[in-house]
This record gives structure tokens, sequence and C-alpha cells, in this order.
């Protein structure tokens, strides 16, 4: 790291560590929701990012993940337990998916990729008896005051980020990281100068399944109440794709300079366009899309950015 | 028996389903690009027939041409405008954008129309036919024949337009086309109008058949995902193959597992399909 990427990633820590002590319930609500972001983008960036499979399903891993904590905690099991079933839930699902959705690629994967939270979503809404179905499921009350519990989601949602970015620095500065690096950039190639593509390709996946599916069990908890139009909602999967543009694409702290820049444009576009919510984001969308299509490192004068963006 | 009921009912349910593939798979063909915008033409289509009736008395069937024309004119300016600007890039960009423009237009359906579900009621039905034990709806029956006929005219205008045969060509090699003094740009912009008539066709079709609310797009987009896949991409008789097959699929699905899995049974067979037959049932042999 040089030393301005040293200044960038300090300040935010710094002002993260800072939320609860300055912040009320929702500057601390808002800085966990972004946290989670963080960690849905990271979890993406390895496959979309590293090995560059336009991945579409995070949605999928977080309410799979988000199902499993519920289900588990709302049958008297303690939080944390229900937190570790959920990861090792999404675990297995993102290495059985992993086996058979990896030999696709392109076009093909995106669109997979993007029907399997829709699957998910009828499977649970079908699964009456164990999930609730379409009328969602309510979570065990911790029975402590709010600030506590913003406090205590808070600190959650800051380790798993914590843990998040720490495995794509590894990720990234290892034979892991090398191996997606050439499949993003020749697949073919990788494979003929003996590079196992495949298991790599599993594992990344699989590392975004797993974190995927904690932000998933976090949520569940955090929120009280899920249903699964919402933690399988198609915006899980495009959001973290967006937010990794912005912040830019297979680098390492990327991923949460961008869900912290999206989520305060998102934050400004709800407070002030409830009805049209929606739509301005897709007007923001198409508007980052069409004139900033490599992010804000696109914007001339951050060309430091990108710099300190690849560390 | 009630086999032959199933099986005309997927027969009936698929004309309809081919038509809502067609233009998608036509423009993911072509241009190389899942453009997600296609379930909300289809609910544009959709209100475009409700409105026509409920306000004009204007038959749905008749109303077929209006939605067509105001969905083409409406994806010709699209593309040109927008999409084009990097149709060449990753399927990442522009999945992307196309959401981004789903995003919209969905939001200002719901603003406009409501969030609740509406179905065009026929006043004079056409009824209903028996054929031994085996009940058809006439009405049904005939929007799936318009459906075929779009499609049929749809594969003529590509095997017999000079336009058609532009954006054959384009499809099979993009620079080969340009070469040839053919504007891609402009192509491009008539094959995604053609796919967005397509798909206001049937939105107007099913307008008797399925009660449709603004945010109803994703759920015709995962159909025609399937049976584009089906039918193999860009392929015009494939999506017609792709569509009956899908509406069989369904129906007899729907008997066997319950109706509620009929999205989980679509991806199975999607997953399958992708793996064994990665170019459709009737493989690639251009239109």
């Amino acid at each position: 790291m040089t030393r301005t990427q040293l200044f960038i990633f300090v300040a935010i820590v710094a002002l993260l560590l800072a939320m609860p002590l300055v912040g009320n319930n929702y500057v601390l609500r808002l800085a966990t929701t972004a946290l989670m972001y963080a960690v849905l983008t990271m979890a993406w960036n390895v496959v979309g990012g590293f090995a560059g499979y336009p991945l579409f399903g995070i949605a999928a891993f977080f309410g799979l993940g988000a199902y499993s904590g519920a289900v588990v905690q709302s049958s008297g099991y303690p939080v944390a337990l229900a937190w570790i079933v959920a990861v090792i839930i999404g675990t297995v699902f993102a290495i059985v998916l992993g086996f058979i959705l990896l030999r696709l690629r392109g076009h093909a994967f995106a669109i997979a990729t993007l029907v399997i939270a829709e699957v998910l979503r009828e499977l649970t809404n079908g699964w009456t008896s164990v999930t609730g179905g379409g009328m969602g499921l309510n979570l065990p009350f911790f029975g402590w005051s709010p600030t506590a519990l913003a406090m205590f989601f808070f600190y959650m949602m800051l380790g798993l980020a914590t843990v998040a970015f720490v495995t794509t620095w590894i990720v990234a500065h290892n034979r892991l990281g090398f191996a997606l690096n050439c499949i993003r950039q020749n697949e073919d190639a990788a494979n003929i100068v003996g590079i196992d593509t495949t298991r790599y390709k599993i594992i990344a996946f699989t590392i975004a399944g797993a974190f995927a599916a904690a932000a998933g069990a976090i949520y569940a908890s955090w929120t009280g109440y899920i249903e699964p139009s919402d933690v399988y909602d198609v915006l899980f999967s495009i959001k973290p794709i967006i937010m990794a543009l912005i912040g830019g694409m297979g680098t390492v702290i990327g991923p949460v300079i961008g869900a912290v820049a999206f989520l305060v444009l998102d934050e400004v576009v709800w407070r002030n366009f409830l009805q049209l919510h929606t739509g301005v984001l897709g007007f923001l969308i198409v508007v980052l899309i069409l004139f900033l299509p490599s992010g804000l490192s696109s914007i001339g004068l951050t060309r430091l950015w990108r710099k300190a963006a690849s560390a | 028996m009630i086999f032959f009921q199933y099986l005309a009912n997927g027969l009936i349910l698929g004309g309809l389903y081919a038509c809502i593939a067609a233009g998608f798979s036509l423009v993911w063909g072509v241009l190389s690009i899942i453009n997600l915008l296609h379930g909300s033409f289809i609910v544009l289509g959709f209100y475009i027939a409700y409105f026509s009736y409920t306000m004009l008395g204007i038959h749905p069937f008749v109303s077929v041409v209006t939605s067509a024309i105001v969905l083409g004119a409406i994806g010709y300016v699209v593309q040109l405008g927008l999409i084009n600007r990097v149709v060449a890039r990753s399927v990442l960009v522009t999945l992307i954008l196309t959401f981004g423009l789903e995003l919209m237009m969905n939001n200002a359906m719901l603003v406009s129309f409501s969030a609740d579900y509406k179905k065009v009621l026929l006043q004079n039905p056409l009824g209903i036919a028996h054929l031994g034990n085996v009940f058809i709806s006439l009405d049904r029956a005939a929007s799936t024949v318009i459906a075929f006929l779009l499609i049929l005219l749809l594969w003529l205008v590509l095997r017999l337009t000079s336009v058609g045969r532009a954006i054959v060509a384009v499809r099979f090699d993009r620079d080969a086309a340009l070469l040839m003094g053919i504007d891609v740009n402009r192509t491009y912009a008539i094959t995604f109008a053609l796919g967005a008539a397509l798909a206001g066709a049937a939105g107007s079709l099913l307008s008797a058949s399925f009660p449709v609310a603004p945010l109803s797009g994703p759920l015709f987009l995962s159909k025609a995902f399937v049976i584009c896949v089906l039918g193999g991409v860009g392929s015009v008789p494939g999506a017609a193959v792709g569509g009956l097959a899908f509406g069989l699929l369904e129906s007899f699905g729907a008997v066997l597992f319950g109706s509620e899995y009929a999205l989980t049974l679509a991806f199975v067979v999607l997953i399958i399909l992708l793996l064994v037959r990665p170019h459709g049932l009737l493989g690639v042999k251009g239109f």
C-alpha cells in the first residue's frame, strides 16, 4: 500500500468506528446498511470483479442466508448458532450450484444466476410449514433497548465486513487472485497453461456465497421480520454490481468505497422521492452506465482514486 | 380424457408464450444483449389494449396493431438513443443499463396505472368449443392463432425484405455487414423496434386471458428466458417451438408438481438445456 491508499483506508475505518460515538440510531442504521452492502459488494467482487463472471445472483445467497438463520433462530436456538448454520448452508449451496452453473459463460451464466433468486423465492413461498410462506417470518425479539440493538448489529456487521475485507485482500495477493485474474482475461488460455480453472471458479463462487449468506443472516436478525419478496429482491443482486462499478471492479477497496458512495446517493433519493424512488434510482443507473462507464475513476481528477483502489 | 384437455391448454398457452419470447430472442440473438425491458414492454402493450377496450371499445385483437406500432416506436428511440451507446460492451454493462430503464418504466407505470391487477373482460366472448370432452376457449384459441401469424410475419420479414436480410447479416458477422455498407446502428434499432413491437402485440393478445399489474414484467421476462433457451437464441422458428414446448411443460407441470412451482420447473429445464443443448432444441441454422 502506498501512503495515499493507507490514508483513504484509515479515513474510512476511522469514520466507521466513530459512528457509535457521534451517531444517533438513524446514522447507525445507515452505517450498518452501508457495511452490509459493502459485504455484498465484496462478495460479488470475488466472482464478478476478479474472475469477470457476470454474477447476477447475490440476492439468492443473501435470501437463503436470511431464511436459514431466521428459521433456526425462531426455533429457539441462539443467534450465533443461527448465523453459523446460515453460513454453512450458503456455502454448501454455493458449492453445489457452482459445480452446475460455472460451466456456463457470458449471457447464459448471467441469466441462470438471475433466475436462481426467483426460484428460491418461489420455493420459500411454497414451503409454508417451515418458512411461513408469503406471510413472512417473525424473529424472536431480543428484549434490548433500540440503542443497544443498533450498536450490537452495527458491530456485528462491522466484524463481518472486516473479515470480508481481509479475505478479499488475501485473495487478491494470492495464487487464487492470480488464477481468477487469468480466468477473466482468457479462460481457455488459463486452462491450457495449467490453471485448474474449474476449481478456482468454484472456490471464488463459494466465498461469494458464504459472505452473502452471512450478511443475509445478520440482516434477518437485525430487521426482525423477513418475507420472500424482501430478501430475494433482485435489487440485492443489482446494487452490489453498481457499487462495484462505481468504486472500481476487481480492486480491493473499490467495493467499500462504491458501497458507501452509492448508499449515500440512494438515501438522498429515498428521502426526496418516496413515490418515484425506484424510477429515480433507475435514472441514476442509466446515467452512470452511459456517462461514467468505468465508475468514479473515469472522472479526470481521480487518477489518484484508481491508484488507491488498486491496493 | 383429461390428458387431451391439458394438451390443448398447453398448446393454446404456448402460442402466447411463443409471441412473448420471439422478440426477446431476436434482440438477444442480433444485438447480443439481454433486454430486461422486454417484460415491461409486454405490460405496456397490455395497458394499451386495456384502455383501448375500456375507454374506446376497441377489441384487443384490433389494438394489437396499435400496441405494436407504439411499442415499436418506443423501442426504436430507446435503442438508437441509449442502448446503442454501450451495445458492444460486456453483458454486465448492457444488462444493468436495461435494468435501470426497466426500473424507470415500471415506476412510471406503477404511478400512472395503480398497482392492482387488471384484465380485459370481453363483453361478447366468442364462447367455448366442445371437442368431445375437451373444452377450448375460442378467444384464447384465436389469440394463439394471431400470435403464430405474427411470428410468421416476423419470419417472412427477416427472410424476404432487405431490412430483414440486413438484420440476419449483422447477426452473423457484424464487421462484414458493416463492410457491405449496412448501417449497423440503424439495423440494431430496427431489430430492437421489431422485438418491442412483438412484445406490445403479445401484451394485447394476452390482455383477455391473464390479469396483469404494472410489475408483472419480470414474470413474463423469466418465461421469455426459458423459451429463448429452449428454442435457441435468436431463432424465430425456435421461439415458436420453444413457446409450445414451454406451454406444454407448464400445463403438465402444474398437474404433476402444482402450479406454484412453475418457475422452479422452468429453471430446472433451463439449466439442463443450457448444459446439454446450449443451442436450443432446433440448433443453430440461422433464421
